[in-house]
């Protein structure tokens, strides 16, 4: 399996220390294909190779979320579809198509 | 004399005090509705992990497992025997007149009710500081849902700074879990903790388990810091300038940095519901007026830290006493509720010193800088607000209208206290005096669709 351009080494921020048994879920990120593990939320399931989830509307810096509890609405994240979901209540699944930026025909 | 039944009761939360309440009604032969926005039944601090994962509670909870494993257990019974009709991942985001409007997995969702508990829990409370915005800055709260709930660490060597319980229970999680610390850095002095100890004293375990966890920290520990601000490159943190209590400069270098200043309450719904609220000076921020058992107005009731953020335990008392309140203005037999009012006054007064002795940082928070980043959402910086409070005055949903702080995705969540501190500090005001920004339904944003699809 590619594990997509940022998988590598130190590009994830989140590092896993427990429950590292658990089945392998694929889904793709921008395009690239990547991995992660069931039970991860979308949220972990991102920045376990990526630093960020999004670019800041209003400001120059990315944004990775705030407050794992879906009160902050600073992770949400856009679908190949066009759709958008919140990445930290929002379970990974299989064969997901995520996006850290607008679809193009959305610009 | 109601007949039971006969009366549509709705709890919002599956937390502490909502599991509860629901008990509560349970027990005299009602079958509320709960509507919760997480995917199992515990609330924030007895989160569950979705499944498939296998630490088991001690690993999880601590010392407290065996409050979560029963709370975790009565909730599941009540499911499984059709006590109550439970609604996960459902989040309450307008009330008007008797109506809630959900939002659900599957799209929007009504519900009617008669009598409302409201048991919202609270989240993080935070304070602005310079480099908040990058990623890699999260709450507290939000590091601790990382580890209990997925097993993750935010970062590979990590600043943890505001004060509060939560700053010294998180660092000792992850200490345990194997993650690295670089600093544990608390705003409170230890004059101010000295001071707060006394009133602690109430509940002498707490205290002495309290410092236990502290002793864990050792030298990673400081009190009475000031944070200067968090150094970032485009990937996030590099590092937190801080200066010690005698005023020497720090700069520690990190790649995730967790801020907190202990609980605000979720009080959203509550002033939708029509609440009337009271600016409290031991915990800095407005909270719902209700009595000893919670009634808040005709037939709706508050419970938890979304009225009084008295941490779990205290919930737990809350919810059963909200839940005897509405059975009592029903007119039906409700139980003895003498021993919990004793077990409230004992927690609040237990929660009261705790607020003292770990305060929220006025003073700092009145000094952030001009470029400073005071609404996360939207990038508004403390100079903007500054600025609008010339023109519009010293009131909070002026200032909200003029420079949008207030008015981004959190709706205020996370920039509103600070926000009224600065504009008090600006109008040459006392806090409580800047006001209370008035709530906006729809308290979570919405995806078009599911209104109008189901419209």
């Amino acid at each position: 399996m590619t594990s997509g351009p940022q998988a590598a080494g130190q590009a994830g921020r989140m590092v896993r220390l427990a429950d590292r048994d658990r089945p392998r879920v694929r889904f793709r990120l921008d395009g690239a294909d990547c991995a992660a593990l069931a039970g991860d939320t979308v949220l972990t399931a991102v920045l376990v190779s990526a630093p960020a989830v999004r670019q800041s509307e209003f400001g120059p810096e990315r944004r990775a979320g705030f407050c794992l509890m879906g009160a902050c609405q600073d992770c949400w994240l856009w679908q190949e579809d066009g759709g958008r979901l919140r990445a930290c209540s929002t379970l990974i699944a299989e064969g997901m198509q995520l996006r850290t930026v607008p679809p193009e025909d959305w610009q | 004399m109601t007949v039971p039944g006969a009366e549509r009761i709705v709890i919002v939360g599956a937390g502490p005090a909502g599991i509860r309440a629901a008990e509560t009604l349970v027990n005299a032969g009602i079958r509320p509705v709960v509507i919760d926005e997480g995917m199992k039944a515990g609330g924030q601090i007895y989160r569950r992990p979705p499944e498939g994962f296998t630490r088991p509670p001690e690993t999880l909870y601590g010392s407290e497992a065996r409050k979560a494993v029963t709370l975790h257990t009565l909730f599941d019974r009540m499911v499984a025997a059709g006590e109550i009709d439970y609604h996960p991942q459902s989040s309450v985001l307008a009330i008007a007149g008797n109506l809630l409007q959900a939002l659900a997995h599957g799209g929007r969702r009504d519900f009617t009710y008669d009598r409302l508990i409201l048991a919202t829990g609270a989240m993080d409370r935070l304070a602005p500081v310079p480099g908040w915005q990058a990623p890699g800055v999260y709450s507290l709260g939000a590091t601790q849902i990382a580890l209990k709930a997925q097993g993750v660490a935010l970062g590979r060597r990590i600043v943890l700074a505001g004060s509060g319980p939560l700053l010294t229970l998180v660092a000792v999680q992850l200490l345990k879990a194997g993650a690295e610390i670089a600093a544990i850095l608390d705003t409170s002095s230890l004059g101010d903790q000295m001071a707060g100890l006394p009133g602690m004293m109430v509940r002498p375990g707490l205290v002495l388990r309290g410092l236990v966890m502290r002793a864990k920290l050792g030298r990673l520990y400081h009190a009475g810091v000031r944070l200067d601000g968090i150094e970032t490159d485009g990937r996030g943190p590099v590092g937190m300038r801080w200066r010690d209590a005698r005023g020497r400069a720090h700069f520690t270098e990190c790649d995730m940095v967790g801020l907190g200043w202990h609980l605000r309450a979720e009080t959203q719904l509550a002033g939708l519901a029509g609440c009337a609220f009271d600016y409290d000076g031991d915990w800095a921020q407005w909270l719902p007026r209700t009595d000893r058992m919670g009634r808040a107005g005709e037939g709706l009731y508050l419970a938890g830290d979304g009225l009084r953020i008295l941490g779990a335990d205290g919930a737990e008392v809350a919810g059963r006493l909200a839940a005897a309140a509405c059975l009592a203005d029903m007119g039906l037999p409700s139980p003895d509720v003498a021993a919990d009012l004793r077990r409230l006054d004992r927690c609040e007064r237990f929660a009261r010193a705790m607020a003292r002795a770990f305060p929220w940082p006025a003073e700092s928070v009145r000094a952030v800088p001009d470029e400073t980043i005071v609404c996360r959402c939207e990038g508004v910086t403390a100079g903007q607000l500054r600025e609008s409070v010339a023109y519009g005055g010293g009131e909070a949903n002026r200032v909200k209208s003029l420079a949008r702080v207030g008015m981004g995705r959190c709706q205020g969540r996370y920039c509103q206290l600070a926000g009224a501190e600065l504009i008090a500090g600006k109008a040459g005001i006392k806090v409580c005096d800047a006001g209370r920004l008035r709530e906006q339904a729809p308290v979570r944003p919405v995806p078009i669709g599911a209104w109008v699809r189901d419209a």
